[in-house]
């Protein structure tokens, strides 16, 4: 089992008040992403627990693409990995600030 | 004096020695071994039926259990490579040399053996391409096919799955060869004749029906939120803005997935009608709730589908059905369809390197190509215009007089940039070469050449290869649509944005798509089950796909 912890600035609190919502599975090839209100404004904080090792830098990638694109100012985000590829991983990364921001949309 | 009838009488001669044990064309089944003995020379250049779909397995068997000391050194010429006994023969010593197009389920074998020097290796072919050698330099000696019911005459019925018979048996009848069919049946009148029966020498009446593989079924069930969101692409940027009608697909689920986001995403954008209409392809389920929502007017199809027979025959309009209803299937002809009357081939692959040259050869797999690198080619000898091969044409070059341009064949690679078990589909080097190196090969295993790509779709974006205009372009082009994979996170940021303005890349939102649009509730059937439904319960998929 490899971790990763991963602290980014994001240009803006992300919307919405829900305090935590989850996406996805844990199961081979797929992931589970909690995320959480509980970080100041304008930062963004990712946990990552994954069975595969050696992946390190793609996760950085994905991650910082995420913080870039998606601005998830204030979450805190824990991923529970299976083997998801970086697709689905970039995927329910996204999935799970849109659930957060649901009650704004 | 000269002969010049010396390969009629060695036909002859062959006949002769096989009619001992044959009552008038048939023969038992128990005798199928004796038969090939008497009728096969050591050396020969031997055709045994096989190609990615039906098998002529009881013929396979027959022939891997003959006296090596009578039948030996053959050089098998044969679409497939898909049976256990295929490879038996290798290793028996029946056979010898191989020349081949496809080898799906016995890859890791077949590389085994050709690093253990079990096999000569001629070379790895496309299917249109060991046809046409059947007609110049690999003429078979003896062909050993397969059928679903032959009469006493010898005339033949293939039913849906005709697929490379009418090919083998022209080549082989008509130049002095032996053909012998297997069939499920003897029958006192054929469904229809789909081989005359002057051109079958022997028939072998086997106890099972032939196997059939369902190569082209794919469970909308498996289809990701990752392939919806290359086949959301696929549709919008490049089906929609070329007007591609007429085209092939491959057997992956991606396109699967383009197949069924049309009468849903494909409806959407109001692409009903302009494009997807005409179709080189095998009956794939998947295309059921399009044919069902009218979008599909003509299919010709390489090969039959396990369980679509009923559907097709219910459906003469968008099939090509014989005077028994069923499919009429011929892999040469639908090979030279899709090679010259199709603007697009769209497919999968394992392997892409920064020039864009790909492959499925890994580095312990050699899996054959089947039609993809035929498919996926640009025909030199084609001259009718269409809209969308003037428009690739025009891409590729701006500055030819318009009346002096070739057109262009859309020729698509489809891919998720992580395969399965995370491997990268983008490398900097395909392991084909590396394979093609250990064996001393003079050209390493290409699936579709960097030249005739035109366009990588992953999840990542589109890259244009034809608005590329140097080999660095190119290469940053392919890297931007790479994703996180080691090619892709080494991309040129700069350059990548040049492109991306020019519309050589195309990212998602380039193309105003959402990735957290691509959802599974787009599929226009989410399960087997659900296609059954579409086809009004005229489709019979095979038990392993029943899963309700």
């Amino acid at each position: 089992m490899e971790t990763f912890s991963f602290r980014h600035k994001a240009e803006r609190r992300s919307a919405g008040t829900k305090a935590q919502a989850i996406v996805g599975v844990v199961a081979s090839g797929n992931l589970e992403v909690l995320v959480e209100r509980n970080l100041p404004d304008t930062e963004c904080h990712v946990e990552v627990s994954t069975p595969i090792a050696g992946f390190g830098p793609v996760w950085e990638a994905v991650v910082a693409d995420f913080v870039e694109r998606r601005s998830p100012g204030g979450l805190k985000l824990s991923i529970n990995d299976g083997g998801a590829r970086a697709d689905t991983v970039a995927l329910r990364l996204a999935q799970a600030v849109r659930l957060i921001e649901e009650d704004v949309r | 004096m000269a002969s010049w009838q010396k390969a009629q009488a060695a036909r002859n001669a062959r006949l002769q020695a096989g009619a001992k044990f044959a009552k008038g064309k048939i023969v038992q089944a128990a005798d199928a071994t004796v038969l090939l003995e008497a009728v096969i020379r050591p050396g020969d250049r031997v055709c045994l039926e096989g190609d990615n779909q039906k098998q002529a397995d009881l013929l396979a068997a027959a022939l891997a259990a003959v006296d090596v000391a009578k039948v030996h050194d053959l050089h098998m010429v044969q679409s497939g490579v898909v049976l256990a006994e295929h490879l038996d023969l290798f290793d028996k010593g029946v056979a010898k040399r191989l020349d081949y197009a496809y080898s799906g389920p016995q890859s890791t074998r077949i590389a085994r053996m050709l690093f253990g020097g079990k096999i000569e290796l001629g070379a790895v072919h496309t299917y249109l391409e060991l046809f046409a050698r059947y007609f110049v330099d690999l003429t078979p000696h003896v062909a050993l096919i397969v059928a679903v019911s032959a009469d006493r005459d010898g005339n033949l019925y293939t039913g849906p799955n005709t697929e490379d018979t009418p090919t083998v048996v022209e080549a082989t009848a008509f130049k002095d060869g032996v053909v012998v069919a297997q069939v499920n049946e003897i029958v006192d009148k054929v469904p229809r004749v789909d081989i005359p029966g002057d051109r079958v020498h022997f028939v072998v009446k086997s106890d099972k029906p032939f196997y059939v593989e369902p190569l082209f079924t794919r469970d909308p069930g498996a289809v990701t939120e990752t392939q919806i969101l290359t086949a959301m692409l696929a549709i919008k940027g490049i089906y929609a803005p070329y007007g591609v009608k007429r085209l092939n697909h491959g057997i992956g689920f991606n396109t699967a997935a383009i197949e069924l986001l049309l009468p849903t995403y494909g409806e959407r954008l109001g692409l009903k009608g302009k494009i997807a209409t005409h179709f080189a392809l095998n009956p794939h389920p998947t295309l059921i709730p399009a044919i069902e929502s009218g979008w599909v007017q003509q299919i010709h199809a390489f090969g039959g589908e396990v369980g679509m027979e009923d559907y097709v025959r219910a459906r003469p309009d968008i099939y090509f059905t014989g005077a028994d209803g069923s499919l009429r299937s011929n892999r040469a002809f639908c090979q030279m369809a899709g090679l010259y009357a199709c603007d697009m081939f769209i497919g999968s692959t394992l392997q892409i390197d920064l020039s864009g040259n790909s492959s499925t050869v890994t580095a312990s797999r050699i899996a054959g190509f089947g039609g993809a690198p035929n498919m996926g080619s640009d025909p030199h000898g084609r001259r009718h215009p269409s809209e969308p091969w003037l428009r690739a044409g025009k891409e590729a070059e701006p500055d030819t007089p318009a009346m002096l341009r070739r057109g262009r064949k859309l020729v698509v690679q489809i891919v998720e940039s992580f395969g399965d078990k995370n491997v990268p589909t983008f490398v900097e080097k395909l392991d084909a070469i590396e394979l093609a190196e250990k064996l001393g090969l003079e050209l390493a295993p290409i699936m579709v050449y960097a030249d005739d790509v035109t366009h990588i779709v992953s999840e990542a974006g589109i890259a244009n290869l034809l608005l590329c205009r140097n080999k660095d372009e190119r290469e940053q082009a392919i890297r931007a649509v790479a994703g996180y994979t080691d090619v892709g996170r080494k991309r040129d940021k700069r350059l990548v944005q040049q492109l991306r303005e020019r519309g050589a890349v195309r990212w998602p939102e380039d193309l105003g798509i959402d990735p957290l649009d691509a959802d599974r509730s787009l599929l226009a059937a989410r399960s087997i089950e659900d296609l059954v439904h579409w086809a009004g319960g005229l489709y019979m998929p095979p038990s392993r796909f029943r899963n309700w």
